[in-house]
């Protein structure tokens, strides 16, 4: 069963320092009532992996704004020019992957993999700062490590007091990986929280036994 | 007809029915627009959509139904919501059978260079690179020259590369252009274009290939 709890004692559970994956494209799927309690709560020195921050206003991009993140790992940071100025001055760390490279670092640390050999980046500037050639057998890869969480904090639609979730739409993407890679699963659910055995097996997109900890919304939607 | 609807339609005629596509920001977005009514094809979105259709106004706003560029979208019947691995691994893993981009150098060898410029700001590649290196035809929707007249088409980039060695055609509003082991070679060019106006417009040697044709559109 996984523990549902208010959303302060679960962000109570994360600690400075901690390495958070944190589900979410242009902030579509990003938990906004844990982003606002971390902030709360000024969890601090925070590594951050998130596909793209969107934001200062909404998204993880509001961590960074908080000066609550040491190091942000993204794909792609158009919409938060603040993480390059911070990072050119020194005051933040950070790493660029390409998307497909994110989402399979995450996958290979939830699913017991090495990590990953990949075209992508090769004779790029993600080669030059961030990635490892590798030639096997004549053939040229990007070698990334895996990337683990500490923590996972994602938002879904749907979840039954088993931790069974259902995403909905797009909200789905990094979180499905997300949720494999991370010590501690903390995922704010949309809709009230069903009894076990609501959801079909079938249409379940993560099982409940990758979950830690539910908040509930109560259908309450917390648009930032 | 403006420039972006001329390669947008002529980029509709590339593909064939069945064919899974990924379009890119801008222009490439516009080959959807064109496409004939018999062919049908998978469009594909970074953020977890295979069978993407036109945003639909008696759908209701919902911020999980866009494109990776946050526009909102439809999702087809048979189209389906899947996750970024599988998203990805769409693209890599040879089942895209072209991505559309645009881009703002292109050169001889097929490399571009679409997601930074020298001193400009820092953002980040997002799925592009995988897109380049991963869909088995990349194909470049570019205007011929950048805004003040400069040739996008170039010997070599000299912007920070998406990918090295990977695009097979670029199509302009002057020309189609393959990229072959060999360097460019000019395949067709748009109604009222010479041959010498693509020539002298592109940076790098241009062969014209042996059964150049006009282009339809």
């Amino acid at each position: 069963m996984a523990n549902i709890m208010d959303v302060k004692s679960a962000v109570s559970l994360i600690k400075d320092g901690a390495v958070v994956l944190s589900g979410g494209f242009y902030g579509n799927g990003t938990p906004a009532a844990i982003v606002t309690e971390m902030i709360a709560q000024k969890k601090k020195d925070l590594t951050v992996a998130n596909n793209d921050g969107n934001t200062v206003e909404k998204g993880v991009g509001r961590l960074v704004a908080a000066g609550l993140v040491k190091k942000f790992i993204c794909t792609w940071c158009g919409r938060l020019p603040l993480a390059p100025e911070l990072a050119e001055k020194g005051e933040m760390e950070l790493e660029i992957n390409p998307q497909g490279t994110f989402v399979e670092r995450i996958r290979a640390a939830g699913f017991g993999l090495g990590g990953v050999l990949t075209p992508s980046g090769l004779n790029t500037m993600i080669e030059e700062k961030w990635g490892e050639r590798i030639t096997l057998n004549g053939k040229d890869w990007l070698y990334h490590t895996p990337l683990h969480g500490d923590v996972a904090i994602v938002e879904a639609d749907r979840a039954d007091a088993a931790g069974n979730l259902v995403f909905h739409l797009t909200q789905r993407a990094f979180s499905v990986a997300m949720c494999t890679a991370a010590d501690l699963v903390i995922v704010e659910v949309t809709k009230p929280i069903e009894p076990v055995g609501s959801i079909d097996p079938e249409h379940i997109h993560v099982p409940g036994m990758f979950v830690d900890v539910l908040v509930p919304m109560n259908g309450v939607m917390n648009y930032e | 007809m403006n420039s972006k609807e001329l390669i947008a339609r002529r980029i509709a005629k590339e593909f064939v029915s069945g064919n899974v596509v990924n379009l890119g920001a801008g222009v490439p977005q516009l080959v959807a627009n064109y496409l004939a009514k018999d062919v049908f094809v998978w469009l594909h979105a970074e953020n977890g959509i295979v069978g993407m259709g036109k945003a639909s106004p008696d759908l209701p706003p919902d911020r999980y139904r866009t494109d990776a560029g946050e526009m909102p979208v439809s999702i087809i019947p048979g189209g389906a919501v899947i996750d970024s691995a599988t998203s990805f691994g769409i693209i890599r893993g040879g089942h895209l059978d072209a991505t559309v981009l645009g881009t703002m150098q292109v050169d001889a060898e097929g490399s571009i260079a679409n997601w930074m410029v020298p001193g400009g700001k820092f953002a980040g590649p997002g799925g592009a690179m995988d897109l380049v290196s991963g869909a088995k035809r990349v194909i470049v929707a570019t205007e011929h020259c950048s805004k003040d007249g400069k040739p996008k088409i170039v010997e070599k980039c000299t912007f920070p590369l998406t990918g090295y060695g990977v695009v097979d055609s670029i199509f302009s509003e002057l020309a189609f252009i393959k990229i072959t082991k060999d360097g460019l070679v000019l395949m067709e060019t748009a109604p009222g274009v010479t041959a010498a106006e693509v020539i002298a417009k592109t940076g790098a040697p241009l062969a014209v290939g042996s059964d150049l044709r006009e282009m339809e559109i």
